[in-house]
């Protein structure tokens, strides 16, 4: 269903996202699929019990075996059974920095996945289509190398300490007002670890007798920190906006459940780019309803931030928006800044709080000072503030990338989800057998892709993923379109019912032309 | 599109696709041997059984067939009723 939102009013810019059905015979044959395997789960398990063969997994030691079971489950029983078999498509070391290509460690097998040997070969300029290296600035030259190394000869890699105690830099001082001018909001506050970031924030945020409104497709760290801070968690539908209406009419019309008193807060938590469909959140409609309710919003852009928007400032800037309407911006610098951590931003008095209550702030060792340099640094690029344009040039070839990557892909009948300026790009097999074939294809033709199975995504959706960088050249991407359509075929996975017309003015292709012939 | 495939590489490429949809691409030698040998059992008992009645419902239905259209016999079709 193709939602092209003509409501003029809020949305300056077509609102392009697409989550192709899936056939009713891919359906019916993943499950076909499934369910084999899981008979032939049954026999090895089977065959393990009675020590037929030797059991290679976790199990209970004999004198608890007359205890409850631990491994019975079905997360367990698939992690034996279904995920050993394609083990090798996840874990794959690499050993060199995660740019556009990328250095891997070649493994064999010889006990099918239980264990891996090396052989000692590197495989060497793989084309990454996996790493969240979005502006392209996981680089081991260049000016932020240069400056967090000239960092790291002065203040040495590790602080000792937390923020509150002796671990608070001038460093951090000068990352947190850059942050807080990058985003053009009042003060914000960084941390060490971007999933520690959301999970330790929001029990300082909200507690019992407040009602958080969450994405269903939200991410573990947003889905953990709900949870532990003891609120009432609601769920509304992924990116629905008349889910989410109606629950904030239900929640103010009828309070807390038992003693019908007001709430004390709503908190809408939503993400900018939700990693594993490449959707957009619908920002000015969730917005409105924030006003019209009088709730608070909790925005995580994670992959937004950097990579969506003129200017590279986030999914606010992409709708045209006011950041002074998010109460809370969350996002991390591993994605698009080419470090590790984030940051929350907003109102000085709601930042001043979490300096004192925040639990990352009182426990956890703050930011290493090379990493707070390459922060500083790539945000500066980004800015356009250390005089080049380098910064800019990077945001619009990562839009440029992403607009010739999906079309190209949907082009060649596959079924891709998600919003079509988003630069993550899933593509999906949904067969069980597809998935590791498609990894371990895409890796002998030296393209490093990343499959995702469940329990990330549900049972029968199963699918690639590609992250799209502004360092990916359009030679990269030919190429790896090449490969991509070629084991798309070889595999079958080419499932769309809808081609779209190829449209004649491709801006990028002047010498590519012997690629129209596929 | 691509070329048109010869035969036996076209064959082979089937057979893939069969091993991807049901998974026994990814099985071991062993499980793939008592997959096989076990879909070839089911197979084979189709084909049996379609060879043994197939060819008894087919005369009958098509003497059914040839006594509707006109010309009525005295045969085996009486006694069957």
């Amino acid at each position: 269903i193709n939602h092209i939102v003509h409501n003029g009013a809020l949305y300056k810019r077509p609102f392009n996202e697409a989550f192709e059905e899936t056939p009713m015979l891919v359906a019916v044959l993943t499950y076909v699929g499934y369910g084999v395997l899981t008979l032939f789960g049954y026999l090895r398990d089977f065959m393990r019990h009675w020590k037929i063969e030797k059991c290679q997994n976790a199990t209970e030691r004999e004198e608890q075996k007359d205890f409850v079971p631990l491994y019975q489950d079905f997360e367990n029983f698939y992690n034996r059974n279904l995920y050993m078999r394609i083990r090798d498509s996840w874990n794959r070391p690499i050993c060199s920095v995660p740019g556009a290509k990328v250095d891997m460690m070649e493994r064999v097998s010889h006990d099918y996945n239980w264990t891996f040997t090396y052989t000692g070969r590197v495989i060497k300029d793989v084309i990454n289509m996996g790493s969240y290296n979005y502006l392209g600035f996981a680089q081991k030259t260049g000016p932020c190398q240069e400056a967090a190394a000239k960092v790291l000869s002065q203040y040495g890699a590790g602080v000792c300490s937390t923020r509150q105690e002796m671990g608070n830099l001038d460093k951090h001082e000068e990352l947190e007002k850059l942050v807080a001018r990058f985003l053009g909001v009042e003060s914000a506050m960084t941390y060490g670890m971007g999933f520690a970031t959301n999970s330790m924030n929001i029990p300082a945020l909200v507690g019992k007798g407040c009602l958080i409104l969450s994405d269903e497709l939200n991410h573990a760290s947003l889905v953990l920190g709900a949870r532990l801070s003891g609120a009432t968690i609601r769920i509304f539908k992924h990116n629905n906006m008349q889910s989410l209406e109606k629950l904030l009419r239900d929640a103010i019309v009828h309070g807390q459940p038992r003693t019908r008193r007001p709430w004390k807060k709503i908190l809408i938590l939503v993400e900018g780019i939700y990693s594993m469909e490449g959707s957009i959140v619908r920002l000015p409609e969730v917005i409105a309803l924030k006003k019209k309710y009088k709730s608070y919003l909790y925005l995580d852009e994670a992959h937004s931030i950097g990579a969506l928007g003129p200017g590279g400032r986030g999914v606010v800037e992409y709708f045209g928006l006011n950041p002074e309407d998010v109460d809370v911006m969350m996002g991390t610098f591993t994605k698009s800044f080419g470090a590790a951590g984030g940051y929350i931003a907003g109102k000085k008095e709601l930042i001043d709080y979490l300096r004192t209550y925040s639990h990352s702030a009182a426990y956890a060792t703050s930011m290493s000072p090379p990493v707070v340099e390459q922060i500083i640094t790539s945000m500066k690029c980004i800015m356009g503030e250390d005089g080049t344009t380098i910064g800019r040039a990077r945001v619009q070839q990562l839009a440029e990338n992403t607009i010739y990557f999906r079309r190209r892909l949907k082009e060649m009948g596959f079924i891709i989800y998600g919003n079509e300026d988003s630069p993550i790009v899933p593509l999906m097999l949904y067969m069980p057998a597809k998935i590791g074939a498609f990894g371990r294809e895409m890796l002998k033709r030296n393209i490093g892709v990343v499959v995702v199975g469940f329990p990330a995504t549900p049972i029968i959706e199963s699918r690639a993923r590609f992250c799209l960088s502004a360092a990916h050249t359009k030679e990269m991407l030919d190429t790896a379109l090449k490969e991509v359509n070629e084991v798309g075929d070889l595999l079958q996975v080419k499932y769309s019912r809808r081609r779209l017309v190829p449209l004649l003015d491709r801006p990028f292709d002047e010498t590519t032309y012997e690629e129209t012939e596929d | 599109m691509d070329a048109k495939r010869s035969s036996p590489s076209y064959l082979y490429w089937l057979f893939c696709q069969f091993e991807l949809i049901t998974c026994s691409y990814l099985m071991e030698p062993w499980e793939k041997v008592l997959f096989y040998s076990f879909n070839l059992a089911m197979l084979g008992l189709l084909l049996y059984t379609a060879y043994v009645c197939l060819a008894f419902h087919l005369s009958s239905a098509l003497q059914l067939l040839w006594s509707l259209l006109g010309n009525p016999r005295e045969n085996a079709l009486s006694v069957v009723k």
